[in-house]
């Protein structure tokens, strides 16, 4: 069974193609690579289907010997928190494609190189989820950055050069931490279990006294938190995100920061149980932090640059969503990746359109905007219903993330919850007014003639609501799937059921 | 009293590429000047295969050979590999004819009416082949040295030629002559503080030989003044020779100043030879001291890692930059000698080999990116190039990427066994430090990067020359092990670490 391999290898063979495509024929290029990712998004699926939920640990595994002397292995599983990662990246490619069409014109680059680090983007993404060698994690978190590097740097606007680098430095320097941490497994790993290993169930054997265990935990966990963004390790997000395309935006902030607070789940709490528990108390402190820190930039954002408010918002989610991971209680954890995949969605659809508003009115200040609801109709109830998503609105899909996060926080750290409930009220004023500013109210000078959607961006963002409004109203597919692995995770931690709270 | 045994079979590398340098001497002087080049050349890569081939012959020896002043086992026959394949890469570049690298006549003065006659004839001298056969043989001798007057003969073997090849550049000569005197003035302090602690080695130990020193150290533990002080000069003579802080301020200047394809060789080959001949030394015959020298070398390691990183952000030109960040890998380099375990023998060369072929490559790179009046090291005229010529570009890239790091490339293999062999022997600072280091240093190579593909083209004739056959064998063959080494390692690491054993005893 190689189907992650091959699932993975598409849109990378994909990408090749479209290289070897005459430069002149963009058209083409776009098709195919419209093309190669739907197919992968299905061929996705399919595989989806066969996955059991009812077992837990990893699934579809794949293993092969790559470098026996550092015992890396090429190791690929999927548990259903990674499927429904990997499932978010290959829905949301396609989308992005089909919605960024005319993204990559007029830049420096060609067009088809746009499409091209799109796809192999996506081949990153697949692996990233999937490995299960932690040193083939690293890898794809590492290649990541370079598609990710070009497409602001290539095809971004304003600062974007400067916004790349920053992204980038901030990620490898996360990442070369992360490496600190791994070479101190390789070496602990080869001293307790005889051979080098990066096998992440096999080094849940390892027993690491507590000074080596704290270390090599935030080795790992800084990486994540500059990945996530947790505060105070945001700082390279705003820009990252007003510079890049839309698109880019969206796979930046829909998958690619899920990374990190995938790796706190997947590494953090299962290799470094203890340390996770002597922290935990801290990272919910910054996670509160968060919440608070990135609504009140949204706040103050909501006259200004509309994706630098979409991006603050995001921080202010991940303060969500670390915060249900380390609740260690499985309502958390459930919570939490469900958010991961609703906030995906959710993310998704407001840059998309922000985009496109963006685009047609040559401006990203709020305040240029206004009375959108009569000009352009549809655009503007598509924003509105992204926006409720946003604020987790009940009958949304992000509403019961955020439910499940507070509840199985509470449980543990009743004050950490109930302050983070406040986080709620300011997500409706972060919302609401700039939806307020932008759609309602009289038509703003300037706007009286902007188009309305076209068909090619109804086709692109109608999944996105769709989902939006599906998952809201049926969360239990999705949480099938996750519950048996948080579960497992929790009861792995041995922490107990929840104490009733020291905080 | 006997005849002197010398084992003419296990030392044919050094002899081959040494006699092969006599006689190229008298090549120079006999035969006609239109046939020296082909004559030269020939001979310099003869020279070079046929030591290689005699090496991989030697691969199963170890011993010590020529009355105990030579040592030949897995570690040196590794090096010498080593570096005859680096000789190899870098004499392609050496034997370029295009680009006029070399001055036409060495002694005539910058700016005078002699030179412009030299460069109207279209002379090309060729006596850069001798000088760098000789350097290549003083380079294999180097790591194999088991006594201190052998290794002295061979540092100056190695160091003579490269102070004259530093000063040949045909453009800015001025400041090729300067780097060409300010090393070898340089050079000459740091071969009396080698000889110093020689001598004052000889006084502790009452002989020369590794094996004495290595003796006297555990027959009679204690820190006898002389030891201390000997150790102390000797390791100020190796520090020089890798470039490492506080004994680093040459490289620069020389990386510069020296032509192109001397700097690749250079940076290449000494590294190697340098790093050789200190494993050697740290590792068996002062290893009983390491509880003396680990505390200094960690110190001296983090020192050069930050100094080669730090000031690196600050060059405005290409070759000061690689010069800085060779001075950054001499720091991550000595993380191996600290370790002072057996991971860290294998690490250190694995790191050496990776690191050649990168830093070969680059300067290879370099010397491709043009204007009328010769190479163009200033960084701002880079900017655009990956718009201009976008394979060149790309594979200057994966060099860069190479030497920051970055897995699947080299660069992270070596730097990843280096770290682990350090963190093994639970020194986690120099650990920290390289992490740290690497993060520092990953900013001015990805600023060269952004330069090349985010910044228009600059319209003032700086161009990418199309490389000739050897420029381009050169460049193919580093990157090509570039990735290589970085994808699948696997069979260079088994054959590093089953050969990285030092002669018993």
């Amino acid at each position: 069974m190689n189907s992650l391999t091959i699932l993975g290898a598409l849109p990378l063979l994909g990408s090749a193609a479209l290289f070897l495509l005459p430069r002149a024929n963009e058209l083409l290029a776009k098709r195919v690579a419209l093309g190669v990712s739907t197919v992968v998004a299905v061929a996705g699926l399919a595989i989806a289907m066969n996955f059991d939920r009812s077992v837990t640990g990893f699934q579809l595994v794949e293993k092969y010997s790559w470098i026996p002397a550092f015992g890396i292995n090429f190791g690929l599983g999927v548990d259903g928190m990674a499927l429904l990662l990997i499932l978010l990246a290959l829905i949301l490619t396609p989308i992005v494609i089909l919605a960024c069409w005319n993204e990559a014109e007029g830049s420096r680059w060609s067009v088809k190189t746009f499409f091209a680090l799109l796809l192999i983007l996506e081949t990153m993404m697949i692996g990233v989820f999937a490995a299960t060698d932690i040193f083939l994690f690293y890898l794809f978190f590492e290649a990541m950055l370079i598609p990710v590097y070009f497409l602001i740097g290539g095809y971004g606007s304003g600062e974007r050069a400067a916004a790349a680098v920053k992204f980038l430095l901030y990620s490898l320097f996360g990442g070369l931490l992360m490496l600190a941490s791994i070479i101190g497994l390789y070496v602990v790993s080869r001293d307790q279990l005889g051979a080098p290993t990066f096998d992440v169930t096999e080094l849940q054997k390892l027993s690491l006294n507590n000074q080596t265990e704290a270390f090599l935990f935030l080795g790992f966990f800084i990486a994540f938190a500059i990945k996530a963004p947790l505060w105070p390790f945001h700082t390279w997000l705003p820009d990252a995100a007003k510079a890049a395309t839309p698109g880019t935006s969206v796979l930046l902030l829909g998958v690619l920061d899920k990374v990190g607070t995938y790796g706190m789940i997947r590494f953090c709490l299962t290799l470094f149980p203890d340390a996770s528990k002597q922290f935990g108390p801290t990272i919910i402190v910054l996670s509160l932090i968060s919440i608070f820190y990135g609504a009140f930039l949204a706040i103050w954002q909501s006259n200004g640059d509309i994706k630098r408010l979409i991006s603050y918002t995001s921080i202010s989610h991940f303060g969500f969503i670390t915060l249900g991971i380390f609740a260690f209680t499985a309502q958390g954890q459930s919570g939490s990746i469900l958010y991961m995949v609703n906030h995906g969605f959710s993310t998704a659809a407001l840059f998309l359109i922000a985009g496109w508003m963006i685009a047609r009115r040559n401006s990203s200040k709020v305040q240029d905007f206004g009375g959108l609801q009569r000009v352009t109709p549809v655009l503007a109830w598509t924003f509105f219903i992204a926006g409720l998503s946003s604020l987790a609105l009940p009958g949304l899909s992000s509403f019961v993330s955020e439910f499940l996060v507070l509840v199985g926080t509470f449980v543990r750290y009743p004050l950490a919850a109930v302050i983070g409930t406040l986080g709620i009220i300011l997500a409706a004023l972060y919302i609401l007014i700039p939806v307020q500013r932008s759609l309602h109210g009289p038509v703003a000078p300037g706007n009286e003639n902007l188009k309305d959607l076209n068909l090619r961006e109804k086709i692109a963002i109608a999944p996105v609501i769709a989902l939006i409004i599906f998952f809201g109203f049926f969360p239990q597919i999705l949480l099938n799937v996750i519950n048996p692995g948080a579960q497992a995770s929790i009861s792995a931690l041995n922490i107990g059921p929840s104490t009733g709270g020291d905080k | 009293m006997p005849t002197p045994k010398i084992e003419y079979g296990i030392l044919a590398p050094v002899l081959v590429v040494l006699a092969a340098a006599v006689l190229a001497v008298l090549v120079e002087a006999f035969v006609s000047r239109r046939y020296r080049y082909v004559v030269q050349t020939t001979l310099s890569f003869a020279a070079i295969a046929l030591g290689l081939f005699t090496v991989i012959l030697n691969k199963d020896v170890s011993g010590r050979f020529a009355e105990g002043s030579v040592a030949v086992d897995g570690v040196t026959i590794v090096l010498q590999g080593t570096i005859l394949i680096f000789a190899l890469l870098g004499l392609l570049l050496i034997a370029e004819r295009g680009f006029q690298s070399f001055t036409a006549q060495a002694s005539t003065l910058p700016g005078s009416a002699d030179e412009q006659r030299a460069l109207a004839s279209g002379l090309q001298q060729t006596e850069v082949f001798p000088l760098t056969l000789f350097a290549v043989g003083g380079a294999l001798l180097f790591p194999a040295a088991n006594d201190l007057i052998t290794l002295f003969v061979a540092l100056e073997v190695l160091s003579l030629p490269l102070y004259l090849m530093a000063g040949l550049s045909q453009r800015r000569r001025l400041l090729s002559q300067e780097a060409g005197l300010k090393y070898f003035l340089l050079g000459a302090f740091s071969s009396a503080f080698f000889l110093f602690g020689s001598a004052f080695l000889y006084g502790y130990a009452g002989t020369t030989t590794f094996d004495g020193i290595k003796l006297q150290i555990t027959t009679s533990p204690g820190n006898d003044l002389f030891l201390l002080v000997g150790l102390a000069m000797l390791t100020v003579g190796l520090l020089f020779k890798v470039s490492a802080a506080p004994f680093h301020s040459w490289t620069p200047d020389v990386y510069q100043g020296a032509p192109t394809p001397i700097t690749a060789f250079m940076a290449a080959v000494t590294k190697v030879a340098a790093f050789g001949a200190f494993l050697r030394i740290f590792y068996t015959t002062i290893g009983g001291m390491v509880w003396t020298w680990r505390p200094i070398i960690i110190a001296i390691s983090i020192l050069t890692m930050a100094i080669g990183t730090i000031i690196a952000i600050a060059q405005k030109d290409v070759k000061r930059v690689l010069a800085y960040s060779a001075i950054a890998h001499s720091g991550f380099l000595l993380t191996g000698i600290v370790a002072f375990n057996k991971s860290g023998v294998g690490a250190t060369l694995l790191y050496l080999l990776t690191y050649g072929f990168t830093t070969l490559g680059t300067f290879a790179i370099v010397t491709l990116v043009r204007d009328a009046g010769g190479e163009v090291t200033d960084l701002n005229r880079w900017s655009g190039l990956g718009k201009r010529s976008p394979l060149i570009a790309g594979i200057f890239t994966l060099f860069l990427l190479a030497l920051a790091g970055i897995p699947l490339t080299s660069g992270f293999v070596g730097k990843f066994a280096i770290f682990s062999a350090a963190y093994e022997s639970g020194n986690i600072s120099v650990v920290i430090a390289g992490v740290l280091a690497s993060a520092v240093a990953a900013f001015f190579y990805i600023r060269i990067v952004v330069l090349m593909y985010f910044n228009d083209p600059q319209e003032d004739g700086t161009s990418v020359v199309i490389p000739s056959p050897v420029t381009a064998i050169t460049i193919g063959v580093c990157a090509v092990a570039t990735l290589v080494l970085g994808v699948f390692p696997q069979p260079v690491i088994n054959a590093v670490n089953s050969l990285a054993m030092f002669v018993a005893g």
